[in-house]
């Protein structure tokens, strides 16, 4: 490609799709599988053949009585347990693109295991569209779920206030809705902590109104419609690419001792210049890293050791720099013993390795936590044992207070104090949303139990934001 | 060190202050996923046909772990209703790659009668017993597969890493959460686990990636003459085992396979893509999804590939 050629404007047109992932989430009948149906059908991603299956299926059960139509929830709820009893039991995905961007859709039931879907979505999520049926406004439940993606520091929320229609496309009710959401939206910090962002949209996803085009029932909202508004967010790839601090967990030593690809050396790869090629792979999580920039290894149980970055290689190509969320492979200047769960960081910007793990857990798992379980916590690339040592509280979600508690039930979220049995780079998950994530195993069957998020320890400065 | 940087290989654009394209954040996150298994798992296996997907993620794995080998071996479940010319590329690139090839065999679990042929012919739900057989016989704790979420309302629901049980029984009401790029493949003996890297690809994002990537592939994903028959509204080409029944006339046509699978099932489509440019322009105004449109086998119900799939189908 010679670069002379283009212009600005070309530029503009030539330059390829971006991928945005998103999550849904409401409570049961806000119609957050109708508006899921009505964004892909709008956006033509639905096909024809799947199209006549869910039109077959709506006439076979009388959908829309004399309106007739098709019961666009059925393009989501794929299981044969979900569609007889017509609710959505698992989180599904979903694909559709527009010429700005490719979306995967985290689509997130939300019936009785909501936290746990919810969690689950918002964990992969650049924003996250909450549900409220406009004749209902924000419910207890709402409360809970915007608690839940304040918590997992979700970049953007988007509430659509939805069946705009049933209040005859009200302006005055979707003002009320629109003022008690940025009331609870201030009580939690979300929207105004410099990390999130919260936007009302009023919707019917049954008839379209501002799901992908602005509507002319309700002029006197002047804002972009649903689709506008996720083609222009920016992505939190994005955000995070451009943070200071790079990490790097390592997941293996790329060092083939002579067992070369046979396709590589027939393309005239240098057999004896690669002999003693060593090198790490893995995937950046935040941050970028230049070729001869200054790097710490951080090995659990050991000191940093400093060295430069002496290569970055990915699938045949040098590359000059890279950045969040590039997979590749990374040559240190120095012989270091670097392994797997070893995480190489910008020098000087990581705090020392810790066995104690203070952290929010959101519960997953029908079996409870107890004080003295021992469990296993997987961290990077990293995965040790550990020893529950306390339950500080559970949060109640509705009233965003601590209450005391000494274990935890599904879909229950608390505060908890972890012993390693080896330290971990451990970050504030605040600022760090990889490295501050980590998983709760259960040793016995090997389930998940928890979603982790690491929180400074006391007496550190914390931030007042952080509630939990 | 420099000494690696030979003269031909080029310096990327420094492409770093802008986003990646979302083809670069989806390969990136599939080699992420392939590179956890190999370290996470005794023994991965890949499954590959030789269709378009199996290939891209040959094609990964290869990008993973460059400039070494791929460390794994391939696994193909041969209904013995293959068209012959996927055969013959599964061959030369296994060949290529320097790979160790395992196959499953339908029929030789047809011929000591432990599968019983099919009233409709079709052979592609038999593959579930050869398949578990040849992941039990082989110890193989993890298996790639090709699997996407877009192609069908059941996978839709699947996790990156599936847990299977004894039996290779997915439960899909059963799942473990997956939560962030944290995948958890912990297993116990008996189990093992299906890995789809490629879960977040669409049907057009195959098809730009092979052709951005310049992947080969079986001629017959392109525009070719081939003598068919019209049957349950799909193009079937005349072979061995797929023959025209005396009512169904037998014509010339110009047609191109969006999947290939069992040659007694799979459908071909009037095409004149005859490259992967023109593929990639009919795929992206194509009305019908690529199981709907070429595979005999997910039109018997609304919930048939997820019944497979519980019975540990791919």
């Amino acid at each position: 490609m010679t670069t002379e050629a283009l212009l600005p404007g070309d530029l503009e047109t030539a330059l390829p799709t971006t991928l945005f992932r998103f999550a849904t989430a409401g409570s049961v009948d806000d119609g957050k599988s109708t508006l899921v149906g009505r964004l892909l059908h709008d956006s033509k991603a639905i096909l024809a053949d799947t199209l006549d299956a869910v039109a077959r299926t709506s006439a076979d059960r009388g959908f829309g009585g004399d309106k007739g139509g098709i019961d666009l929830a059925l393009l989501t709820d794929g299981l044969r347990a979900e569609r007889e009893q017509g609710i959505t039991i698992d989180v599904a995905y979903r694909y559709f693109a527009t010429d700005r961007r490719s979306f995967i859709l985290a689509d997130c039931p939300g019936h009785v295991q909501y936290t746990k879907n919810t969690v689950t979505g918002a964990s992969t999520a650049d924003a996250v569209v909450v549900l409220i049926d406009a004749r209902k406004g924000v419910l207890e439940q709402t409360r809970r779920h915007l608690s839940v993606l304040q918590l997992l520091r979700v970049a953007h929320v988007i509430v659509a206030v939805n069946k705009i229609d049933l209040v005859d496309f009200s302006e005055s009710v979707f003002r009320d809705i629109e003022a008690d959401v940025q009331q609870v939206g201030r009580e939690l910090g979300l929207g105004s902590d410099g990390i999130s962002d919260l936007l009302v949209v009023p919707v019917s996803a049954l008839d379209g109104d501002n799901v992908v085009e602005r509507s002319e029932r309700t002029p006197w909202y002047t804002g972009p419609a649903l689709l506008e508004v996720l083609e222009t967010l920016p992505a939190a790839d994005e955000l995070e690419s451009h943070l200071e601090s790079f990490r790097f967990p390592v997941q293996l030593v790329i060092r083939p001792q002579g067992a070369l690809a046979p396709d590589a050396v027939a393309a005239g790869l240098d057999v004896e210049a690669y002999r003693d090629y060593r090198a790490y792979a893995g995937q950046i999580t935040e941050g970028s890293v230049k070729v001869g920039d200054k790097v710490s290894v951080l090995t659990p149980g050991q000191s940093p050791r400093t060295t430069t970055v002496a290569g970055i290689d990915f699938a045949g190509k040098s590359l000059d720099e890279a950045a969040a969320p590039q997979s590749v492979a990374i040559r240190l200047a120095d012989e270091f013993d670097v392994a797997r769960g070893d995480t190489i960081a910008a020098a000087g910007t990581v705090r020392e390795a810790s066995a104690d793990l203070y952290a929010a857990l959101c519960w997953l798992s029908p079996k409870p936590l107890r004080e003295g379980q021992k469990v296993l916590v997987k961290h990077g690339t990293r995965t040790v044992q550990a020893l529950v040592r306390s339950v500080s509280g559970k949060l109640d979600l509705a009233s965003f207070k601590l209450e005391g508690a000494s274990s935890l039930e599904l879909n229950d979220i608390g505060h908890a104090q972890l012993r390693l049995a080896a330290p971990l780079p451990l970050e504030n998950y605040l600022h760090h949303r990889r490295t501050g994530a980590f998983l709760v195993i259960d040793p016995l069957d090997g389930n998940t139990l928890a979603a982790g998020l690491v929180k400074d320890h006391p007496g550190d400065h914390e931030d007042e934001r952080y509630s939990i | 060190m420099s000494t690696y940087l030979s003269e031909e290989t080029q310096v990327t654009d420094a492409a770093v202050s802008t986003r990646l394209s979302s083809l670069d954040t989806l390969e990136s996150e599939a080699i992420h996923i392939i590179r956890e298994v190999v370290a996470e798992f005794e023994k991965p296996a890949l499954l590959f046909s030789g269709g378009k997907d199996s290939v891209v993620m040959l094609h990964l794995a290869t990008k993973a772990f460059w400039p070494g080998k791929v460390p794994f071996p391939v696994l193909h479940v041969d209904t013995g209703h293959n068209f012959p010319e996927v055969i013959d590329f599964r061959d030369r690139t296994v060949e290529r790659l320097g790979l160790k090839l395992v196959v499953g065999s339908v029929q030789e679990f047809i011929d000591r009668g432990e599968l019983a042929e099919r009233a409709d012919g079709t052979r592609n739900p038999l593959q579930t017993v050869p398949l578990l057989d040849a992941i039990q016989q082989n110890k193989f704790d993890a298996v790639f597969g090709g699997g996407r979420r877009d192609e069908d309302k059941a996978r839709a629901k699947e996790r990156i890493l599936s847990l299977r049980d004894e039996f290779g029984q997915w439960d899909p009401r059963n799942q473990r959460p997956e939560l962030w790029n944290l995948y958890n493949g912990r297993h116990t003996v008996g189990q093992h686990v299906r890995a789809f890297p490629i879960s977040n690809w669409t049907e057009l994002d195959i098809w730009r990636y092979i052709e951005r990537e310049n992947i080969e592939l079986p001629g017959l994903y392109y525009a070719h003459e081939r003598e068919v028959f019209a049957r349950d509204g799909m193009w079937r080409a005349v072979g061995e085992v797929s023959q025209p029944l005396p009512h169904e006339e037998v014509i010339t046509k110009t047609v191109r396979y969006r999947t290939v699978g069992d040659m007694s099932c799979t459908g071909a489509v009037e095409s004149d893509a005859f490259t992967v440019a023109d593929v990639v322009v009919e795929v992206a105004a194509s009305t019908l999804t690529e199981r709907g449109a070429t595979r005999a086998d997910d039109r018997i119900s609304e919930a048939a590939m997820e019944d497979r799939k519980k019975d540990g189908y791919f």
